[in-house]
């Protein structure tokens, strides 16, 4: 026992004199954590909170194009700036570059008469469905007249279909009340009342959102809860650069021709090296948690609301700790020198990472990916981690994840001693 | 009665994928106490049959016996009963001479009381008490070498071996690690050295063995050696003996 605590003592002492090591397991995933989780949060105020500058060129100046620029408006999602009507597109593109607008709009001189026009037609086509004579002053084929949208190469398309979801909105909207209007007068010989008109397109179905969580608990996922548990894992398995090549160091190094001369089965290093490097893992958990409960407020980004059941969150940090541990040590024992297990141990957990849903949601990945996806210990971490943090889950819900994480490690652990079999050092 | 602390009955080695024998049919025999040379030119086998001795190596043909125990059978047991020093620095440099052994001592398998006795003992010999707590990178090439010995030796082991314990030193350190070695001698630890020093085993050594082409060419005590090949010293015997070829 004095060997393995003696062993303990040196890892732990090589460790904590690792500058470098240190910054790479602790520093770097704080600032991982904190940048990506401000990155969602502001690209989610983007589209959520922060209104979008949009240049607004209304040729038509008439009733409904006015409409259209106040239903616009009332969507919260754009800051409008009116330009001119008599700017060419050129010049319309050119505003929006001086006013840093992401998106500009022409709304076209005969807008209003068209849509009033189209208005009619629809009107004239319920009645004449009823047996009512329909308007024969109208013509059928008239079309509504399109609204014509610039916008910045920046945008992503996600964003794009988030602006094209809100203009489409507003236009339903203004023909909407058109159609309604022209059929309140035909039956009435009146104009539609203000009052009718708001309850008519005020008193819209809400829709209520609801996470749903086993234990019933009102925890609304955010960035924080997604990004927290996603990176910290990431943290956990990128101890392959410094546990890994430091296998290799003691390998290539003349101190391991002397532990084997010595009385002890290399095997001990290894079990002293888990126990130190698990505890480095707990480590990274307490402290990137802890930074997401106390100074991510202070950062004005969402707080991480821990689960409510800790032991199946020590658990799982255990296991995962465990698995990532085995990885390092597997890439140190095989790699032949310490740039091998950088490279590798690096560039492999970067894509175990994107297998596993830390860089990209698994559900959005190709069906091709799916038995890749299953593959990559990351994937069941994020699993057992998101059944806590997201969905309220109890240790059985979160245990079904953890077996495959368990499977795994002892795969790698084999995996280990066939290795160190191969070279006689056990 | 001489305890025979070393026995060597016709070993022969083939690095794995090469055809020519590193060593081959080598028979050597050491007595407890002694303090034996093991001299030759680079590429000789010098250093495989260290590796050999000290169980780094496995072979198959031959026999090696360490007081009677076959190296063969990977007895861990019999890894108390020797230290090694090996050329390259064998200890964390990121550790201080007193981190670097007691851990080393944990492994050696001796016990936490004795591992403290031998640490001050250790670090006193060796000069190395005021710097006990420095991490060993910020050692000169003489402390580092001291250090090298200090861990070989924690355990007391009956046979200690050496391969090439003085290079890259300077004089002062080379004659303080020589004294230490004969003070170890005298107190009962048989010493097989390997090294190119010639001046340096014919100081240290009272019996030595001339390895050339992977077969022993002479063993005997120096005076012997000498008088048998009538030869002034011991690099005029070197070279008559190693066919005064360039192996590098």
């Amino acid at each position: 026992m004095y060997k393995l605590w003696a062993t303990l003592v040196k890892d732990a002492k090589i460790l904590s004199r690792d500058k470098i090591g240190l910054t790479f397991m602790f520093v770097m995933p704080i600032v991982l954590v904190v940048v990506i989780t401000s990155l969602q949060t502001s690209t989610f105020e983007l589209v959520n909170e922060k209104k979008i500058q949009m240049v607004i060129c209304n040729k038509d100046a008439d009733d409904v194009s006015i409409e259209l620029i106040q239903a616009i408006s009332k969507s919260s999602m754009f800051k409008i700036t009116e330009v001119s009507k008599g700017l060419s597109s050129d010049e319309i593109k050119n505003e929006m570059y001086s006013k840093d607008a992401l998106i500009g709009i022409i709304i076209p001189s005969d807008f209003s008469k068209k849509t009033v026009e189209k208005a009619l037609v629809i009107s004239s086509k319920a009645f004449n469905n009823q047996g009512v004579q329909e308007n024969l002053s109208v013509s059928k084929d008239t079309v509504a007249e399109s609204v014509t949208v610039f916008y910045n190469p920046v945008l992503q398309k996600s964003y794009l279909q988030s602006i094209n979801g809100a203009l489409t909105a507003a236009l339903q909207l203004v023909q909407s009340k058109q159609v309604l209007n022209t059929i309140y007068t035909s039956l009435n010989n009146s104009k539609l009342p203000k009052a009718l008109e708001q309850d008519v397109f005020s008193n819209q179905i809400k829709i209520n959102e609801i996470p749903v969580s086993k234990n019933g608990s009102a925890t609304i996922p955010n960035a924080t809860q997604h990004n927290i548990p996603a990176w910290t894992i990431f943290a956990m398995f990128f101890v392959v650069t410094s546990l890994g090549s430091n296998v290799v160091k003691e390998k290539i190094s003349g101190s391991f021709v002397r532990l084997k001369t010595l009385p002890t089965n290399y095997l001990l290093s290894l079990i002293s090296k888990q126990i130190t490097y698990i505890g480095v893992c707990l480590l990274q958990v307490a402290v990137i948690f802890s930074i997401g409960v106390w100074v991510f407020p202070m950062l004005h980004l969402p707080s991480l609301h821990l689960p409510t059941d800790l032991f199946s969150l020590f658990i799982i940090s255990l296991f995962s700790g465990w698995c990532a541990v085995s990885y390092a040590i597997c890439i140190g024992v095989f790699a032949q020198t310490q740039e091998q297990a950088n490279g590798f141990g690096a560039v492999s957990i970067v894509i175990l990472a994107a297998l596993g849903g830390i860089l990209v949601p698994s559900f959005a990945m190709p069906n091709s990916f799916h038995l890749l996806i299953q593959l990559s210990p990351l994937h069941w971490c994020l699993e057992s981690y998101y059944e806590l943090f997201l969905e309220g889950g109890t240790f059985v819900d979160a245990f079904k994840n953890v077996i495959p994480i368990i499977f795994i490690t002892l795969f790698i652990q084999t995996l280990i001693f066939l290795k160190l079999k191969k070279m006689q050092l056990i | 009665m001489n305890t025979t602390a070393l026995h060597i009955e016709d070993l022969s080695f083939v690095y794995p994928g090469q055809i020519i024998s590193s060593l081959s049919g080598l028979n050597l025999k050491i007595v407890e106490g002694e303090k034996f040379g093991l001299l030759g030119p680079n590429g000789a086998g010098k250093t495989t049959l260290m590796n050999l001795m000290t169980g780094l190596l496995p072979f198959e043909n031959g026999s090696i016996k360490l007081f009677g125990n076959e190296m063969k059978n990977k007895n861990r047991a019999v890894n108390k009963l020797f230290g090694f020093v090996p050329q390259d620095f064998s200890f964390y440099q990121e550790l201080s001479p007193k981190e670097n052994l007691e851990f080393f001592g944990a492994w050696a398998g001796i016990s936490k009381r004795e591992i403290k006795y031998r640490t001050e003992e250790l670090l006193e010999i060796t000069g190395l008490t005021e710097v006990t707590n420095k991490p060993v990178a910020e050692f000169s090439g003489g402390m580092k070498r001291k250090m090298n010995i200090a861990i070989g030796v924690i355990h007391r082991p009956r046979i200690l071996f050496l391969d090439e314990p003085t290079v890259g030193v300077d004089v002062q350190s080379r004659h303080s690690i020589i004294t230490y070695l004969k003070e170890l001698n005298n107190s009962g630890t048989t010493l097989i050295y390997s090294s190119h020093q010639l001046n340096e085993a014919e100081l240290l050594c009272d019996k030595i063995a001339l390895i050339d082409d992977g077969k022993i060419v002479a063993n005997d005590t120096l005076t012997n050696l000498l008088s048998h090949h009538n030869e002034k010293g011991l690099e005029s015997l070197f070279l008559s003996l190693t066919e005064k070829a360039f192996n590098d």
